[in-house]
């Protein structure tokens, strides 16, 4: 018996997607470990994880997607989706803050700590401070300096959060070209950013010698920032996918939570970005 | 487990035999799964703990090679804590949490199958890194650089696993916390949630706020085995200090994620079996509330030995101690709870009974290590092994067998056979202290853990230790036959089996069916 008739809560029939979304996270992980170790076969593997993964995530989100425009979520549907997207976030949040929290240890700790008397045995010479790629790597690097990409990509990011928020109004109003007009200018902000990203990663490689080997200072830079562009790509994806809906015509002035949840992460990236700036750009 | 009321009810449409338990969306389903799977894993990492106490029946080097050795332990340790805990605690909140609020399921059905069913992948990964060049991870459970960073390609294994596991433990605890806020019955206030909803609550906060942490930190793990970045390498300005911060601030609240849920358990059990209300309910909730504030602020006296200012050595020290406040609050209230009451002890009772004396002795062996100049003394010998298997073995898993006892009437619809079950408790909280109790001496005499051959003074309480160890782990297959009897038949169980036994779990029928309180009960 299916589900439709448990009481108002829609409870979902049996489903193959989570079976494939394992057998593909299974695929991912092994595939990746072989790949690094340079096994024979470990890319394909990683590749088909990714496929079974991709494949997943369209069918078991369009089943979602669909049951929700056959109206069979309640009120109470939505506040659980409410509840657990918040407390999604909130779990994104813990994620970055190992890596802050790694990056505020390494600068008020560790590399302070380096130069003290009881190393100078072992690291003559070395004078700490930051940016620096510590005590015992020769390849000098220049920093990342904040005042350039990384500004306007904070004026970017920030535009998008208002471009976003002024499609959600155009939504709630029942103006539809605002709210299209507004979530493709959000995209494109998105892009935009991810494009000048990009070119910045491609400068510190190619002109400055930051790498990922550069000492601390380029492992807390490219994770920080990695991370946050991973986070900026699912996201700006999510943005299409409810610009897709929107054009669909799906959404309506009081029920559009899909287009809140992905305000609310988007708004979300764009905090962390602040914190980027202001501690591994700026400061 | 409910194969009758499955037929009535399901019909058609729905997949059967293995598939109905691969495509399930159903919260008892999946409860079961979680703790089938849990038990597997608990055979597994048991029996490597029988290997463990087999090669140190005496000094030398008899059964396994050292590197074997260090790789047992470790699969030990994460198994034991990822693979049996949490999933078996995960597996009662599945079962329970809906029958106890009076919810028609968990809040996202799809997404409590995924939770469960990427389990095995992990487990997957790290069983076959056994079976690799070089074996498998053996840098002990807590992954310490910079030894984890020297293993072979088994430890990339290991910390995808741990990605894994983190996922589900993420994903399974938002459906909890969702469950909770959301899907409450009319009336089911939250101080009227039965006190198992509620650890499992602030448990599933704990874990959401912390399982994010320690996947950042194996994946700087990653990146520092196999791309060039130095987060704990001093080389590069790094330290490997850094990853016992990041790690402890996840492995501390990680204790109490196992152990939260167990005190929900027994604050469940002693009332029914003492016949009165629970001593100090709101007494109980701000407890385990403060428990958990407290253990995001105490990671560091797991390394008073790297190195750390004297100040921070008190700090430590004194937030530390300060947990024993809270969790003296519940010791006295389980003890008030049973004062005077009309005290019956089934199996689930003794089980109960037993948590309460052991945990605490494993509580005041955590009291004296949390003393900085003590801890000196005692880091990384079998003081350490002792104090966390008193409170993870006589703590949290006596208590999932407790619970286990007390629900298994609800679960499977008969009673399970008493005898057995004493037998059971009784050979089990016996071997149990013959295993364990000789370890804290050892440890005061400084016989380190992770050791494979040690000195010979060490030998008659190591002997002790592994005959205790080998009844220990005999015992519990009592319990599968316990189990498996219960499954297949014996006295029918009433809707309420237990006498003094309240909750919204036993107004419904025994066995469970397979949907309950599709129409929410009203609670007064």
């Amino acid at each position: 018996m299916s589900a439709q008739s448990h009481g108002g809560y829609y409870l979902p029939a049996p489903s193959y997607w989570p079976i494939l979304g394992s057998a593909a996270l299974l695929g991912l992980t092994l595939g990746a470990t072989l790949f690094i170790h340079q096994v024979a076969g470990g890319g394909w593997v990683l590749l088909a994880g990714f496929a079974l993964l991709v494949w997943m995530l369209f069918g078991w989100f369009g089943q979602v997607i669909g049951e929700s425009e056959q109206g069979l979520y309640n009120q109470q549907v939505d506040s659980g989706f409410r509840w657990s997207m918040g407390w999604f976030i909130f779990s994104e949040v813990m994620f970055f803050a190992a890596f802050f929290g790694a990056l505020f240890y390494v600068r008020t700790l560790s590399v302070p700590d380096l130069t003290s008397a009881n190393n100078a045995l072992l690291w003559p010479g070395y004078t700490g401070g930051w940016p620096t790629q510590g005590p015992g790597i020769k390849e000098a690097f220049e920093p990342m300096g904040a005042w350039g990409i990384p500004a306007w990509n904070t004026l970017i990011l920030l535009s998008s959060g208002v471009t976003v928020t002024w499609a959600h109004w155009g939504l709630k109003r029942g103006n539809r070209t605002q709210l299209i007009a507004g979530l493709i200018a959000t995209v494109a902000l998105g892009l935009l950013f991810l494009g000048l990203q990009a070119y910045e990663y491609h400068h510190a490689y190619t002109e400055l010698g930051l790498t990922l080997g550069a000492g601390v200072y380029g492992a807390t830079f490219f994770m920080l920032t990695g991370f946050h562009g991973l986070h900026v790509t699912l996201g700006t994806i999510m943005l299409i996918t409810i610009l897709g809906r929107s054009l669909a015509g799906h959404f309506t002035p009081e029920r559009h939570f899909a287009f809140e949840a992905v305000s609310w992460y988007w708004h979300f990236v764009d905090v962390v970005w602040l914190g980027l700036f202001i501690f591994v750009y700026w400061l | 487990m409910q194969a009758h009321a499955l037929e009535h009810e399901h019909g058609h449409g729905a997949p059967s035999g293995l598939m109905r338990w691969v495509t399930t969306t159903n919260h008892k389903d999946i409860g079961t799964l979680y703790l089938w799977f849990a038990a597997v894993m608990f055979l597994l990492a048991g029996s490597m703990a029988m290997a463990i106490r087999a090669e140190l029946f005496q000094p030398g080097l008899q059964l396994v090679s050292p590197d074997f050795f260090n790789q047992l332990t470790t699969l030990h340790g994460l198994i034991m804590v990822f693979g049996v805990i949490m999933p078996a605690m995960t597996g009662f909140a599945n079962w329970q949490v809906p029958l106890m609020i009076g919810a028609p399921d968990m809040a996202f059905p799809r997404m409590n199958n995924w939770s469960f069913w990427i389990l095995p992948a992990a487990a997957i990964l790290l069983v076959i890194s056994l079976f690799l060049p070089g074996g498998a991870a053996a840098a002990g459970w807590t992954l310490y650089p910079p030894l984890f960073i020297q293993g072979g390609i088994s430890y990339d294994l290991t910390i995808f696993a741990i990605h894994i596991l983190g996922a589900s433990s993420i994903m399974g605890s938002l459906n909890i916390i969702t469950t909770i806020l959301n899907m409450r019955a009319p009336g089911m206030t939250l101080m009227k949630m039965p006190l198992f909803v509620w650890t499992w609550l602030i448990t599933a906060f704990l874990l959401i706020a912390v399982m994010p942490v320690l996947a950042g930190a194996v994946t700087m793990l990653l990146t520092d085995r196999n791309f060039d970045t130095h987060f704990f390498n001093a080389a590069g300005g790094g330290d490997p200090v850094l990853f016992q911060h990041v790690f402890w601030f996840f492995g501390h609240p990680e204790v109490y994620i196992l152990i939260l849920p167990a005190f929900g358990i027994v604050s469940q059990i002693i009332p029914t079996f003492a016949r009165k209300p629970l001593f100090g309910y709101a007494s109980m909730v701000y407890a385990t509330a403060s428990i958990a504030i407290l253990s995001f602020l105490v990671w560091a006296h797991h390394m008073f030995t790297v190195g750390m200012p004297a100040v921070g050595q008190l700090y430590f020290m004194y937030a530390t101690m300060l947990i024993a406040v809270p969790t003296g609050v519940k010791v006295f209230n389980w003890v008030a709870t049973m004062w005077r009451g009309s005290l019956t002890f089934e199996t689930p009772m003794l089980f109960a009974i037993a948590f309460v004396a052991l945990f605490t002795i494993g509580g005041f062996t955590g009291l004296v290590l949390a003393m900085a100049p003590v801890d000196i003394q005692l880091h990384d010998t079998y003081y350490v092994v002792a104090h966390f298997h008193y409170v993870l073995v006589s703590g949290a898993l006596f208590a999932i067998y407790a619970g286990v006892y007390y629900w298994l009437p609800k679960w499977t619809g008969h009673m399970y056979n008493e005898t057995l079950g004493k037998w059971h408790f009784w050979l089990s909280m016996i071997s149990f202290n013959v295993l364990f109790f000789p370890q804290h001496f050892l440890g005061l005499a400084g016989m380190p853990r992770r050791i494979p051959d040690y000195a010979v003074q060490f030998t008659e309480f190591n002997m002790i230790s592994s005959i205790g160890g080998f009844v220990f782990g005999a015992s519990q297959i009592l319990m599968l036959i316990v189990v498996l009897q219960c499954i297949r038949g014996g006295r029918k169980a009433e809707a309420k089996p237990w006498e003094g036994a309240q909750g919204l779990e036993w107004t419904v029928p025994s066995p469970a069916p397979y949907h309950t309180f599709e129409t929410p009960p009203v609670v007064k």
